[in-house]
C-alpha cells in the first residue's frame, strides 16, 4: 500500500468521503494485516497513519488536511469533515489495500488470454547468427569457448552415464540433453556465491561450477566418495563448496526453500541472489505457488528459472496448464518474467545475466520461463516414443538443437575447429570410462553411515537398532550386500 | 477462525473437563498445582534459579518469553507465520516486533507449506528460523515439506546441508469448542518421521524451557502447543534464559502401584485421576514424556519394572496413535515384569466432534476407571 500511495497522484480520488478516512485505512488495515510486505518488512506499521509520513509531499498535504493534527491513532477520527470537491469523485474510484482500484460503467471480464501469445526472446538464429536487431550481452572467447566446451562434456556425460545404467552398472539416470544450453548459460550468467535450488534436471550447473566427472560417477554410484554417502538414487547431486543444494525427488519443493534462503542472503546484505529451477509439471503443485508468493510478498532476490521442456514424464503442458505457458504466471504473483528460447545459449546468458543484476540491485525475485525441450526420456524408466512422436524428438535433437546452434556461433567467430570438437569429444569420453571405473571399485559407505545424520547425533533409538542389525549381519551374512563394510 | 478463539475465555467446558477446578477456574491453573511443584533438578537445568526472577505466568506469555530471549540471544533468529507481526492469535509473539524490528518478526503469507518451505531455506542458511503454524490442524499443507524436506535434509546431503535451526510452533489440541478444525492432536503423524523432533509442554516453565531447547537444537523440531492451556495454566517461571533437555521424559508424580505416561495438557487430566485413584489406595506414577522423538524409554522402562503397570493416555485418536507406540515397546521390554494388560486411554476414532467433544476426550473418570481395571486385573 505504501508504495501504491507514493505513486498515487490524485490523492482527491484516493477515500470515500462518507467514511472518515482514518476509520477506513484503520478497517482496511486490520483486515489484510498480513497483504503487505513493504508494510511488513519496511518498518511501517499498517495501524499506525504515521506510516505514511514517510511517503511523498502529496501525502503529506493530505493527512494535514484530512486528518486533525492530534490524531496519531487510526479510527479516532469519525467526525472529520469532507470538503465539497471530492464529492465529485466519489464513484470513480475505490480505495483498497494495495491500491487505488477505478470504478468502470462497463462489465467485462478479463480475457483468459491475450490475443498473441507472449514472445520469446531469441538472439541466435538457426543459422548460428545474431538475429538482426537483438540485443544481448557479450560474451567473450574464453567464456564462449568454456560454455561450448561444457555443454559438449554435459551432453557426454549424459550419454555415457546413461549407456551404464542400461548395462546395469548404476541404477538409475536422468539425462539433460536439449536442455544443455539452459544449464550451462545460467551457470555462466552467474557467480559461485549465486545459491542453487536445483529440481534435478541441472547438473551443467555443478559442472561449470567445477564439480568434477569422477564427483558425479562418484554420486551414481554411491560410493564411499559421494557426498551423499549413497544415501540416494543416482543424479541426486548436491556440493557445499558449490553452492548448490542437494537434490530431492519431491518436484517444486524447493520453491518456497529458495525465498528462505535468498531472504537469509537479504538480511546478510549479501552481493548473490538464489536460482532455483523446478520444471513446466512443476509448475502446477502448490509449493511453486508458495515459493513465488512468498518471495514476492517477502521481497526475497530468488531468480526463478521454469524449464518448460514441454514434458512432466508422460503429460505435455496441454494437459498441465491452459495459460500461455509460465511467463504469464508471473505478473499474477507481481514478479517480473520473461521467456527465453532455452535452446539459444546467448539469449539465456544474456537473460539470466540481466534478471540477476535486477534482482540483486532491486532484491526482488524474477521469474524465466525457459523454452526448450526434453530430448531425453524423463529417465532410464521411461520410453517416451510410448506416448509422443518419434518425429517430434527428432525435431528438437537436430533442427532445435542447442549445441548445433551454439556450435555454429562459436566457429563463425572463429573461436573453435572440428579439431577442437574430435579432440575434446575423445578425451572427455575417456576421463568419463575412467571416472566410471574408479567410481565402480570405490567401496560403498560402511554400514555406520546408514545410521548417521539422521539426526545431529544418533539417538539411543538408532543406536539400538545398529547393534541389532550388527548381530542379524552376523548370523545371515548371506542376505546382505558383500561390498558394505559392516 | 483466529478471533473466535481468541475469545477463549469461557472455561465451563474446561472445567467440566477438570472437575475439581471448577470452583476456581477462573484464576486458572489451580488444577495445575501438583504439576508445577515438579521434581526438576532446578540447579541443573535452571541456572540461577536462586534468583527471585520467578514470576506466576500463564503459557503464551511464558512461550513469549522464550521467544523474545531466543531473539535477544541470537540475532540469526527469526519468528514469523501468519498474523504474527501483531502479536498471534493466541498472543504468544507480542511485542517482538516492536522489540526486534519487522524483518526480523514478520507475517507470512497464508500458506502452510510456504511457510514452513521458507522455514528450511531460512534455516539451511544458518539461521534460527521459528516458524508458527497458526493451529496443528491447519499443519498438514506443510506436511510434505517437513517430512520429505526437513527431516530428510540433513541425511540426504550426507550432513553438507542442514536445517537445524528449524523449530515449527503450532498449538494442538482440545479447547472446549474447537470442533474438528481447531482441536486436533496430529503429534502421532510426526512421529513417524525419522530426522525431526517432537516435543510438547505441559506447563508454562516447562513451555520456557523446552522451546529454547528446541530452538537451539541443531534438529529440525516440531513443537505443539497445549492452546487450553495458554491462558489458563499459571505457574512461577523463572525470568532468565534456562533450557531444559530434550528426550528426558520426567517422573512428576512417584507412585508404586501402575505407570501413567502423557504429555501436554493430557496430564493435568492425569493428574486429576491420579489424586482420585490415590483417595482409593491406588498409588500412581505420573510421568512426562515432552519430548515424544526421539522418546525416553528408559525412564517409562523403569518405572513400569517398578509398577507393574502401565497407562498411556493422549488426546489423539487411539488406532496408530503414539500410546499404541508406547505400549508395544513397554511390552517388548517388559513383558515377565507386567501384571495387566497395558490401558490406553485416549481419544475416540471419530473426526474431533464439537458438542461430543465431552464424550470425545479421554477425560478424568475414563482414566480413573482404566486405573482401578488396571490395578484389579
Amino acid at each position: 500500500m505504501a508504495i501504491w500511495f507514493s505513486r498515487s497522484r490524485k490523492i482527491a480520488h484516493f477515500l470515500k468521503p462518507k467514511i472518515a478516512p482514518s476509520e477506513f485505512l484503520y478497517k482496511i488495515c486490520s483486515n489484510y494485516a498480513n497483504s503487505s510486505s513493504f508494510r511488513t518488512l519496511g518498518g511501517e506499521n499498517c495501524r499506525n497513519p504515521q506510516v505514511f509520513s514517510d511517503y511523498s509531499t502529496t501525502i503529506l498535504a493530505f493527512r494535514r488536511r484530512w486528518w486533525r493534527p492530534e490524531s496519531t491513532r487510526a479510527g479516532e477520527q469519525v467526525e472529520t469533515p469532507y470538503s465539497d470537491d471530492d464529492y465529485e469523485d466519489e464513484n470513480q474510484a475505490l480505495d483498497f489495500p494495495g491500491g487505488r482500484v477505478t470504478f468502470t460503467p462497463e462489465m467485462k471480464f478479463i480475457s483468459e488470454a491475450s490475443d498473441k501469445r507472449i514472445p520469446c526472446y531469441r538472439v541466435l538464429g538457426d543459422d548460428g547468427h545474431p538475429i538482426s536487431g537483438s540485443r544481448y550481452e557479450q560474451v567473450d572467447k574464453e567464456t564462449a569457448v568454456k560454455m561450448y566446451k561444457s555443454m559438449v562434456i554435459l551432453q557426454i556425460m549424459d550419454n555415457i552415464f546413461y549407456e551404464a545404467q542400461r548395462q546395469g552398472r548404476i541404477s538409475f539416470y536422468l539425462t539433460s540433453l536439449g536442455e544443455e544450453a539452459i544449464n550451462i548459460a545460467t551457470a555462466a550468467a552467474l557467480t559461485l556465491d549465486d545459491v542453487i535450488l536445483p529440481q534435478y534436471r541441472e547438473p551443467g550447473i555443478l559442472l561449470w561450477r567445477g564439480f568434477t566427472l569422477q564427483e558425479f560417477a562418484n554420486q551414481c554410484f554411491g560410493n564411499n566418495a559421494d557426498y551423499g554417502k549413497g544415501r540416494q538414487m543416482p543424479i541426486h547431486y548436491g556440493s557445499n563448496k558449490h553452492n548448490f543444494f542437494t537434490i530431492s525427488s519431491p518436484i517444486a519443493t524447493q520453491l518456497p526453500q529458495a525465498a528462505g534462503v535468498a531472504y537469509s542472503l537479504k538480511m546478510d546484505k549479501k552481493e548473490a541472489c538464489v536460482v532455483a529451477f523446478t520444471g513446466d509439471g512443476g509448475t502446477s503443485e502448490g509449493d511453486f505457488h508458495a515459493g513465488l508468493n512468498f518471495a514476492a510478498v517477502l521481497e526475497a532476490p530468488v531468480l526463478f528459472i521454469c524449464r518448460n521442456n514441454g514434458w512432466a514424464i508422460s503429460t505435455p503442458t496441454s494437459e498441465q496448464f491452459r495459460s500461455d505457458g509460465v511467463v504469464v504466471k508471473g505478473q499474477a504473483y507481481g514478479i517480473r518474467s520473461i521467456r527465453v528460447d532455452g535452446n539459444d545459449a546467448l539469449a539465456v546468458y544474456s537473460t539470466i545475466r540481466a534478471a540477476r543484476e535486477m534482482v540483486i540491485r532491486e532484491q526482488k525475485p524474477i521469474l524465466v520461463e525457459a523454452l526448450s525441450y526434453r530430448v531425453g526420456h524423463h529417465s532410464t524408466s521411461d520410453d517416451s516414443t510410448k506416448y509422443r512422436p518419434i518425429n517430434e524428438i527428432e525435431y528438437w535433437k537436430t533442427a532445435r538443437n542447442p549445441l548445433a546452434r551454439f556450435q555454429k556461433w562459436v566457429h563463425k567467430n572463429g573461436w573453435w575447429t572440428d579439431d577442437d570438437e574430435s579432440e575434446l569429444r575423445g578425451s572427455i569420453r575417456k576421463q568419463l570410462l575412467t571416472a566410471i571405473q574408479v567410481a565402480e571399485k570405490t567401496e560403498k559407505p560402511p554400514l555406520a553411515e546408514m545410521f548417521s545424520d539422521v539426526y545431529s547425533h544418533l539417538p539411543s533409538n538408532l543406536h539400538e537398532q545398529e547393534k541389532s542389525l550388527r548381530e542379524t549381519i552376523k548370523r545371515h551374512r548371506q542376505d546382505y550386500p558383500t561390498d558394505v563394510p559392516v | 477462525m483466529a478471533s473466535s478463539l481468541r475469545r477463549i475465555g469461557k472455561l465451563e467446558l474446561f472445567a467440566s473437563r477438570f472437575e475439581s477446578s471448577t470452583s476456581n477456574s477462573s484464576s486458572g491453573g489451580t488444577w495445575l498445582r501438583g504439576l508445577s511443584t515438579t521434581t526438576i533438578n532446578e540447579e541443573r537445568l535452571i541456572p540461577h534459579s536462586q534468583e527471585t526472577g520467578n514470576k506466576p505466568i500463564n503459557l503464551f506469555s511464558a512461550i513469549n518469553q522464550a521467544l523474545h530471549i531466543a531473539l535477544e540471544t541470537d540475532s540469526r533468529a527469526y519468528v514469523f507465520g501468519e498474523d504474527v507481526g501483531f502479536g498471534g492469535v493466541f498472543r504468544c509473539t507480542s511485542g517482538l516486533s516492536d522489540r526486534f524490528g519487522k524483518q526480523r518478526v514478520f507475517n507470512t503469507p497464508l500458506c502452510e507449506q510456504g511457510i514452513v518451505g521458507f522455514a528450511i531455506g531460512l534455516a539451511a542458511m544458518g539461521n534460527r528460523a521459528i516458524a508458527e503454524i497458526q493451529f496443528a490442524d491447519y499443519i498438514f499443507p506443510a506436511f510434505d515439506q517437513i517430512v520429505n524436506e526437513a527431516a530428510k535434509f540433513r541425511y540426504r546431503s550426507g550432513n553438507q546441508f542442514n536445517c537445524g535451526g528449524l523449530t515449527i510452533r503450532a498449538p494442538y489440541g482440545a479447547v472446549g469448542h474447537g470442533g474438528h478444525y481447531h482441536s486436533q492432536s496430529p503429534e502421532a503423524f510426526f512421529c513417524h518421521v525419522p530426522g525431526i523432533k517432537v516435543v510438547i509442554p505441559r506447563s508454562p516453565r516447562e513451555a520456557k524451557g523446552l522451546l529454547l531447547s528446541s530452538i537451539r537444537d541443531p534438529n529440525p523440531v516440531v513443537f505443539f502447543e497445549p492452546k487450553w492451556l495458554y491462558r489458563l495454566a499459571v505457574e512461577e517461571v523463572p525470568e532468565n534464559d534456562y533450557m531444559l533437555p530434550l528426550s528426558e521424559a520426567e517422573v512428576i508424580r512417584e507412585g508404586s502401584d501402575i505407570t501413567l505416561v502423557g504429555w501436554g495438557a493430557q496430564l493435568s487430566v492425569m493428574e486429576q485421576a491420579c489424586v482420585e485413584a490415590e483417595k482409593d489406595g491406588i498409588s500412581c506414577e505420573l510421568i512426562d514424556l515432552k519430548t515424544l522423538l526421539p522418546w525416553d524409554k528408559e525412564t517409562i522402562e523403569s518405572s513400569v519394572n517398578k509398577t507393574g503397570r502401565l497407562l498411556v493416555s493422549h488426546e489423539a485418536p487411539i488406532t496408530g496413535g503414539f500410546g499404541a507406540e508406547i505400549s508395544a515397546s513397554i511390552i517388548e521390554r517388559c513383558f515377565l515384569r507386567l501384571e495387566a494388560p497395558v490401558a490406553r486411554v485416549c481419544g475416540l476414532d471419530t473426526p474431533f466432534p464439537l458438542v461430543f467433544e465431552p464424550f470425545y476426550l479421554p477425560t478424568k473418570n475414563k482414566i480413573l476407571d482404566a486405573i482401578k481395571y488396571t490395578v484389579n486385573y
